[in-house]
């Protein structure tokens, strides 16, 4: 064995249970971090293809994302100007030429487009009333843009042409309701039209959200329902590589005019919450480890002055500063080594605890038990911050250890 | 330095190197210290040394009590640099050299014993005393542990390889670091008060064995000791008051 290591971990020996104290810190840091970051990141990760299965891959509104510039601004561009009782005008909502529109993104190479008309509602059955979205489809185009038929879980998509006004539940919703396929409900609709639907179908895509609130019917008709003829407020657009998303929604939004948001805006709530959570996840573990850290740095600055009459001899005998130096520094790296074995063991442990338990959540999507990473990056990433903070924390005392002058020491003690 | 065959042989010392002028050499060599750990006033612990150590001289320093003798030891063995002055090593000025280049001086060339014998107490006697041929990695690992069993025998502590420091009495104990400083076959051997802590028959094994290395084998040997009669002994007796010598012999 190499003569600095057998010395560092002679070291190391004298003072086991502080030794074992740090290596426990270290092995907690890197195995909670490996654990909670597989679950996470397992979960995110699930998220982000539920989202892209089940919602469109970039969304057009009939909203503008900035207000028109007044003619006043116009003419005074930079200049001082304030607008006082500035009424916005009542323009006639959605998307102008909204099927050209449509016709013209279907044409782009990877990307498929169907139009839509949302709406808020009241569903009523029997005593029940539920506010849900309805979006008015064309069967036809949306099995393009989305798996809603592949999701449904009664009926058929074409179910809707076979019905006067058909509609199609969310499970979530019909649930709600109480209401069940071939049951027929009452629409209210904020244009004040009423309604009565049969219900043809139900869906359930796994993400609460949309399950619990979206119905969808025939276009036609909820143009009648809304009160709005001919008129599209959405553009639906899958992608066949939704890397693309934010490229071409910032394309389209720059030819229409209008807001164009990619699927990762749209749910930018919910993303941003996962950076937030990382931040969390990073600054706790981080945290452990740092605390590891002290207790190595402990270890090392305590062993430091206890052998400081072995420091002096080892130099009298003919060590430099730089061998002294690298004894220390390889005791924090021994511990920061072990802890980082000792926590990927912890951390593939819980892992395997965790997905053994099984459980329904119904958070932002649905799943039976926590979905899990388990990326071998994560374990390099935990072992290699343990292994630096250790060795970080080892050096600055052992610095301190390199510079001991031997003749102090030594005529001190004769 | 030992060449691989002495590991085996009977006696782990080399034959006497051709003289090739003193081996140490102190000019005018003053050491004074200075700064917060002399306190207020600058302290000087040796003043204008001039000494020749020549191959084959076994020396004693003798003195009172604080006259300077563990100081001029250090200064001679590379462990302390001179303020003033100069301590030639085979001809070479040494005060200048890095940390690095002197501590491979010491490993190479010297060996020291002091009144402490500073074992490394997570070792057994015979890791101990391997410990500067390991550094040094000249010898195979078969050797290395061959010849520090044989340094042992030599200072009669065959049975005590095994042993740890705690284990061992104070007289084994500064065996063992006498058979460690002897590890790597040394040019010099700095001893300060090496035979302190021993009875008078292993101070007399001790300065049998420092006898036979000057005398058969042309190593240079300093003994800093109180011990008139062991100082007798010796080729030549310098004796320091107030950081001077005062006296070559
Ligand atoms: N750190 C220090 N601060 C002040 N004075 C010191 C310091 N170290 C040594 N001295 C002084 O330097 C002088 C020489 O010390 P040194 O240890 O070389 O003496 P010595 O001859 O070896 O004594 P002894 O026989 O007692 O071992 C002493 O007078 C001592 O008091
Ligand atoms: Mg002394």
């Amino acid at each position: 064995m190499n003569l600095l290591v057998e010395i560092a971990l002679g070291h190391l020996r004298t003072r086991r249970r502080q030794t074992l104290v740090s290596l426990t810190g270290v092995a907690l840091g890197v195995g909670f971090f490996v654990a909670v970051a597989a679950m996470m990141q397992g979960f995110q990760s699930y998220f982000v293809a539920k989202v892209i299965d089940v919602s469109p891959h970039i969304l057009v509104k009939d909203e503008v994302r900035v207000p028109p510039v007044q003619p006043v601004e116009a003419a005074y561009p930079g200049g001082a100007v304030r607008l006082l009782g500035l009424k916005p005008e009542e323009e006639l909502r959605g998307i102008k030429n909204g099927l050209a529109r449509v016709a013209e993104l279907d044409r782009l190479e990877g990307v498929a487009a169907a139009p839509v008309l949302s709406g808020q509602m009241i569903l009523r059955y029997g005593s029940r009333d539920v506010s849900a979205q309805i979006l008015g489809i064309e069967p036809e185009g949306q099995r393009r843009v989305s798996n809603l038929e592949r999701d449904m879980t009664a009926g058929e998509l074409d179910d809707l042409f076979a019905t006067a006004n058909g509609i199609v539940l969310g499970a979530g919703l019909a649930e709600r309701l109480g209401a069940e396929r071939g049951d027929t409900v009452t629409a209210l609709s904020t244009a004040g039209v009423v309604m009565n639907m049969k219900v043809v179908g139900l869906y359930e895509t796994g993400i609460t959200e949309m399950d619990n609130a979206q119905s969808y019917a025939l276009l036609k008709k909820v143009q009648v329902l809304e009160d709005r003829p001919n008129v599209v407020d959405q553009i639906r657009l899958r992608l066949a590589d939704v890397d693309r998303a934010e490229g071409l929604a910032r394309r389209i939004e720059q030819r229409f005019g209008y807001r164009t948001e990619s699927w990762q805006e749209q749910n930018q709530n919910v993303l941003g919450l996962f950076v937030v959570q990382n931040a969390i996840m990073y600054s706790t573990t981080g945290a452990i480890l740092v605390v590891a850290a002290f207790g190595i740095f402990n270890i090392v600055s305590t062993v430091v002055l206890e052998k400081v009459r072995d420091i002096a001899i080892l130099k009298s005998l003919g060590f430099d500063s730089r061998d002294v130096e690298r004894v220390f520094v390889m005791e924090g790296l021994l511990v920061g080594l072990a802890g980082m074995l000792v926590g990927w063991g912890l951390g593939w442990l819980l892992i395997e605890l965790l997905a053994s338990v099984r459980f329904d959540i119904e958070g932002f999507v649905k799943s039976e038990g926590f979905k899990l990473n388990r990326s071998f990056l994560n374990y390099a990433l935990a072992g290699a911050a343990a292994v630096v903070a250790a060795t970080l924390a080892a050096w600055l005392p052992a610095r301190k250890a390199a510079r001991v002058d031997p003749v102090e020491i030594v005529r001190g003690a004769a | 330095m030992a060449p691989p065959e002495s590991a085996t042989t009977a006696d782990p010392f080399a034959a006497a190197k051709p003289d090739t002028g003193p081996l140490l050499r102190a000019e005018r060599a003053t050491r004074v210290l200075s700064g917060p750990k002399a306190g207020a006033v600058p302290v000087t612990l040796v003043e204008d040394i001039d000494l020749t150590v020549g191959r084959g001289e076994f020396l004693a320093i003798t003195g009172p009590s604080g006259s300077g003798k563990s100081s001029l030891l250090y200064l001679l063995g590379l462990l302390d640099r001179p303020t003033r002055g100069e301590v030639y090593l085979d001809g070479q000025p040494t005060r200048e050299l890095s940390d690095a280049k002197r501590a491979r001086l010491r490993l190479e060339k010297l060996g020291f014993v002091f009144q402490f014998h500073f074992l490394l107490p997570e070792f057994d006697s015979l890791h101990n005393v391997t410990l500067p041929l390991r550094k040094l990695g000249r010898l195979a690992a078969r050797d290395i542990d061959a010849r520090g069993l044989l340094l042992l025998r030599e200072l009669g502590l065959e049975d005590c390889a095994r042993k740890h420091p705690f284990q061992l009495s104070g007289g084994q104990r500064q065996r063992v670091a006498v058979a460690r400083a002897l590890a790597n076959d040394p040019e010099a051997i700095l001893a300060d008060e090496p035979t302190g802590n021993l009875d008078t028959h292993n101070a007399a094994t001790v300065f049998d064995i420092f006898a036979h290395l000057a005398g058969e084998h042309g190593r240079s040997v300093v003994v800093v000791t109180h011990d008139q009669d062991l100082a007798a002994r010796c080729h030549r007796r310098v004796v320091l008051v107030d950081g001077r010598i005062v006296d070559q012999g």
